[in-house]
């Protein structure tokens, strides 16, 4: 391999870039994450596919040079539910923002968890509305400025790892764009993982929630990562929300065996139709 | 190409229209398909939830109407045909989805059974109220192509056609059912798998590096690939060039809003569908399309009976209008009379091409029940004198 070029180039649309996400912005560090996670896991590039809603974390699917989709605000999760269901054999990612996946897409995600749709989600958790402006979003925390929050949130963050475990998904887990490494791993067992994944991301907004909320740059978003979290595998969910004075709990929280959505539903077509059934497949190598 | 024989329930039935559908859906060859339970549609899924898990597929219920939309659309990326059912409130919330198909060029069908509205209305009562919704509901400018049957054995029928049609031109095609046509029973006849006409979507030629998503290679449409065959294409509801990638100028919005408007428009006289009773020597002509072009045939007796010369126009295709074939019919007329399930839709759209040549009469009907054929005529009456 050219030691010129980096390997992250392989999996990107590089005659896309300069890409428009701001200096500081996660998004990068999630995508990066991304490709060395395809390149050490040795999956099939070919059968893995990027579904994403709307928003600046929205974006990333349409600079993975992979089949990617960039669907409407909310909606990448049943777009990939349906995509997973038509061809199995998909390794199928879904990467966007919580405002996308948790406020207006978030019936979808709480209904994919329930089913264990076989698809892995990655919430690029940035506390904000960074694409429109920085409006308030579902995970803003209390006090926080945003521009239809002017005065300060006043109505309780969703604790995202806690929504993800309780309404049944496989894998849940939390890092923050300060832990490439750990991500990269946490990407690379993801995609080993049958059944509904969900990863939030902790990342940093510079220029719209950083700024307004006086927290600096994105550099300092990184020492406070590094300063501020705690790993904690396997802690209950329940005790896993950001809160003020309270340290960034990360760590892979949820891994449980659970049918995904296809294996229930052969299992219990098998059951009731018996031989005459055949079973649908369902792209879980055991 | 030929049905797949074990998707085709050969037979002489004795269906409603919903149940009919659901057939007309799996002969087609969709294998997978989402929905969300509504009335009058609701028995389209039942039956879809029992028989695609036989033939090799799988009905999910999903949360609501946006997610069946949407889903539907990424089971279609995943190489499949796909369906949605729904009615007046569930239609309403798939709206922006009928854009994203529309600008993604993602062939998809969209089944409304029709009832009355607006908001909840009359949930298990007929109406014709949602045409101008299917052609103009999401926003932005983009062409549909909309399917009016007016009986179970249509409903089979013209559900094939509307796979066929979604496939051809890789638009999102409406069956516009009503709650009438759903719930009516008919015999269905099912002919043999190798009677059934199958068109499928043009796949991409040559090598996976040069292909272009949305570089048209038959007449406006562009060869469409599959997720998981190495193609690594991108598709995306922006504006977006023959690479699919987005770009946020005018010249690429009308490029491509051209091109996504001309292949429907361009083809309406290919896309026409046409049933003329007595048009031959008709002085006043019936235009009625989907449940109330059943309706018109009895006027038509009665109006025969006394001597009127009357004639009956059927748009079985209402998106596309078939303009040429209507302003054939309508030239040597002295009215068109227009009934339908709606306070006057349709009608529009007769008026606009007529541009006023010959006078044009609306019967609208708020919905709940179907035209009385005999008010039709009254109407008729009046006309002539």
């Amino acid at each position: 391999m050219n030691p010129e070029i980096n390997p992250a180039e392989q999996f990107l649309r590089m005659d896309r870039m300069p890409h428009i996400w701001c200096p500081g912005c996660g998004a990068g560090i999630v995508v990066n994450c991304f490709t060395r996670a395809l390149i050490e896991s040795g999956i099939d590039v070919d059968k893995t596919v990027v579904v994403s809603g709307i928003g600046c974390t929205g974006r990333i699917a349409g600079y993975l040079k992979l089949d990617s989709f960039h669907t409407t605000h909310g909606r990448p999760i049943p777009f990939a539910t349906g995509l997973k269901i038509a061809k199995p054999e998909l390794q199928v990612m879904v990467f966007s923002g919580e405002g996308d996946l948790v406020s207006i897409g978030g019936n979808h995600l709480i209904h994919a968890a329930r089913r264990n749709a076989d698809i892995k989600v990655f919430c690029v958790n940035n506390f904000t509305y960074a694409m429109t402006g920085g409006q308030v979003g579902p995970t803003a925390p209390i006090h926080s400025i945003a521009t239809t929050t002017p005065y300060g949130a006043f109505d309780q963050p969703f604790n995202l790892p806690f929504l993800a475990d309780s309404t049944g998904a496989a894998y849940v887990a939390r890092w923050t764009t300060f832990h490439a490494r750990q991500l990269t791993n946490c990407m690379k067992e993801v995609i080993r993982k049958p059944g509904f994944c969900f990863v939030e991301i902790i990342s940093p907004c510079p220029t719209i929630y950083l700024r307004r909320n006086r927290l600096g740059d994105g550099l300092d978003a990184m020492r406070y990562y590094k300063k501020n979290s705690k790993i904690m595998n396997n802690v209950n969910t329940r005790t896993v929300d950001l809160g003020d004075n309270r340290p960034i709990i990360v760590g892979k929280f949820v891994d449980r065996e659970r049918p995904t959505l296809l294996e229930a539903m052969n299992q219990e077509l098998c059951r009731k139709i018996g031989p005459k059934y055949e079973p649908y497949p369902t792209g879980v190598q055991k | 190409m030929k049905a797949d024989p074990k998707g085709v329930l050969t037979g002489v039935h004795f269906l409603d229209g919903d149940h009919a559908c659901c057939e007309g859906a799996i002969a087609a060859g969709c294998r997978v398909a989402f929905g969300y339970p509504i009335t009058p549609s609701t028995e389209i899924v039942e039956r879809m939830s029992k028989r695609l898990p036989l033939v090799g597929g799988l009905f999910v219920q999903m949360e609501d109407e946006i997610a069946s939309s949407i889903a539907i659309q990424g089971a279609v990326w995943g190489g499949k045909k796909s369906i949605t059912v729904s009615s007046g409130p569930g239609i309403s919330l798939m709206m922006e989805h009928i854009g994203f198909a529309a600008m993604t060029e993602t062939p998809c069908v969209i089944v409304n059974v029709q009832r009355a509205g607006p908001s909840t209305g009359l949930p298990t009562l007929p109406s014709q109220a949602d045409m101008m919704q299917a052609r103009w509901g999401s926003h932005g400018d983009y062409e549909i192509i909309a399917i009016a049957p007016n009986s179970p054995q249509e409903c089979f029928d013209l559900t094939i056609h509307a796979f066929n049609l979604s496939e051809r031109y890789r638009v999102p095609v409406f069956v516009m059912m009503d709650e009438s046509v759903g719930h009516m029973t008919e015999r269905v006849v099912i002919p043999h798998a190798d009677q059934i006409e199958i068109v499928d979507r043009k796949r991409p030629q040559g090598n996976r590096q040069d292909y272009l998503p949305y570089q048209p290679v038959d007449g406006l449409v562009p060869a469409m690939a599959s997720a998981g065959e190495g193609y690594r294409f991108h598709v995306t509801g922006l504006t977006h060039d023959e690479r699919g990638y987005p770009v946020m100028t005018a010249e690429t919005q009308d490029k491509l809003i051209k091109r996504l408007v001309n292949k429907i428009r361009t083809q309406a006289d290919e896309l026409s569908m046409v049933e003329e009773f007595q048009t031959e020597d008709a002085e006043i002509i019936l235009v009625a399309y989907g449940i109330t072009s059943r309706v018109v045939l009895r006027t038509l007796e009665l109006a025969r009976e006394k001597g009127l010369k009357v004639g009956v126009f059927r748009p079985v295709i209402v998106w596309p209008f078939p303009a040429e074939r209507l302003l054939k019919a309508v030239a040597a007329t002295k009215a068109v009379v227009v009934p339908e399930l709606n306070m006057g839709q349709v009608v529009l759209e007769i008026e606009r091409l007529i541009r006023g040549s010959v006078p044009v009469h609306s019967i609208p009907h708020a919905g709940g029940a179907l035209h009385d054929p005999e008010e039709i005529l009254k109407h008729i009456e009046e006309v002539i004198s």
